[in-house]
């Protein structure tokens, strides 16, 4: 079986493995370096559950190959904040209640992150529009929808 | 759901790409945004022995303001033709229509290219190409070709593309003066694939139509024109009794497939109304550029 050879960092580590061409992006993260925080949902691109970002930009990573990420930066879930010390967002979804099971809260955080970069969000509309890409079978959306709300009244009160 | 296993290429270069095409025979498939090839290949609906990554070919993404026309490269992201100054102020049917397609993350890979080459029956930019006589820009190892987008969507899935040929652009002439423009959509999510979807464009000329385009997503085994209804709307005013007849005209042009979602009856009359809300819009707007 062939593989490459691939460099990419992720969280700011630079990894060098050897990867099968059919490896799944979202896979080389859980399976191949131990980071169990992308969750992976429907593997076709329809849950959001495995949204990451690469070079910035936020993509599903089973939808992507890691050898694609030859070169590339990663960020994922565990690049936001610790437990014992969460950056805004997850501040702001643990204030409101955002979780219930959890399993979609890392795709959740990771394409609100990139959301808040792209778009003003202006109103409840907007975001729940840009998160419908992410399906959460747990709670209904409103307190996802409301967290990420205080989110960005949050950075516009921080911005100068 | 794990793909099967494929070799991988990396082509440096369009050249490369369409040899590497060729030498396979048929066995290989163009890895472009992925955002719909790779769903595909992790059902293993697809098993293609090699995969040619077009990614790091340089110089296949961009959006340039050409004269009368807008070139927009085949790796082009739906995220820049979203957010691109030039797409906004030449042809702003393209940018309101790009919010529609599928999610942040599906738009920040995939590409118009891989959309146009894939040609899904629901997908709005095959409709946005027919509706705004793109010609696609094809490279294959016997050189380049060009082909009008109302020859190019065959079927579902299905577009006239040799087994060795890729698209490396797509040309769009822009709005002229004096046209408004309209788009519609209902889908059953925000993002999803459209159940249907209408655009139109009207541009005036002594205060009636002097070009009518009417384009149809979701209605059919692939996007379409609405000749009838067009040809319905030249020298005429826009006046209530006409937009029905136009919808009378678009509802005995199509015929919709029925699925889980909608059945045919359903989407003939959803596409009636989205044609009737877009050639709307195009008047309002249509109006507001000439006065």
């Amino acid at each position: 079986m062939s593989t490459r050879a691939i460099k990419v960092a992720v969280n700011g580590v630079t990894y060098e493995r050897s990867v099968e061409p059919r490896l799944l992006l979202a896979d080389f993260l859980r399976h191949t370096l131990g980071l169990t925080g992308t969750h992976v949902g429907c593997e076709h691109g329809v849950c959001g559950a495995c949204t990451v970002l690469v070079d910035g930009d936020s993509v599903r990573s089973c939808l992507l190959f890691a050898v694609q990420t030859d070169g590339a930066r990663v960020e994922t879930v565990e690049s936001l904040g610790t437990i014992g010390d969460m950056n805004a967002l997850q501040q702001a979804f643990h204030e409101h209640h955002a979780l219930q099971c959890g399993f979609c809260t890392p795709g959740m955080l990771m394409t609100a992150t990139d959301l808040m970069r792209k778009y003003p969000l202006a109103s409840d509309e907007d975001i729940r529009e840009g998160l419908s890409g992410n399906l959460c079978r747990c709670t209904g959306y409103e307190h996802i929808v409301r967290a990420v709300r205080a989110a960005v009244a949050r950075a516009k009160d921080a911005a100068p | 759901m794990k793909p099967a296993a494929f070799d991988y290429v990396v082509a440096e270069s369009v050249d490369a790409a369409v040899a590497a095409l060729a030498a396979a025979d048929g066995e290989a498939k163009i890895l472009a945004g992925g955002q719909s090839l790779v769903p595909m290949l992790n059902f293993r609906l697809l098993r293609p022995a090699i995969l040619i990554d077009i990614n790091r070919i340089p110089d296949l993404a961009f959006i340039e303001d050409r004269a009368d026309e807008i070139a927009i490269g085949a790796l082009t992201r739906h995220y820049r033709l979203e957010t691109s100054p030039v797409i906004a102020v030449h042809l702003p049917v393209v940018a309101d229509a790009m919010r529609h397609v599928a999610h942040l993350a599906i738009r920040n890979r995939g590409t118009i290219g891989g959309s146009l080459s894939h040609a899904d029956p629901a997908a709005e930019l095959p409709m946005l190409a027919l509706l705004l006589d793109a010609t696609l820009h094809a490279v294959s190892p016997a050189g380049p070709r060009t082909i009008a987008a109302r020859d190019f969507f065959l079927g579902p899935l299905t577009v006239d593309l040799a087994g060795d040929e890729m698209v490396t652009r797509i040309t769009m002439p822009k709005l002229p003066p004096a046209t408004g423009w309209g788009f519609a959509e209902v889908a059953r999510r925000s993002g999803d694939f459209a159940l249907a979807a209408a655009a139109a464009t009207l541009t005036l000329g002594n205060r009636t139509i002097a070009e009518a385009r009417i384009a149809m997503t979701g209605i059919d085994e692939t996007a379409k024109r609405a000749s009838e209804a067009e040809a319905l709307l030249m020298g005429q005013t826009l006046t209530p009794d006409l937009i029905d007849a136009a919808i009378a005209a678009v509802r005995a042009a199509v015929n919709p497939p029925t699925d889980l979602h909608a059945s045919s009856d359903y989407r003939r009359h959803l596409i009636g109304v989205l044609v009737g809300r877009s050639l709307a819009d195009a008047w309002r707007r249509a109006g507001a550029e000439q006065s």
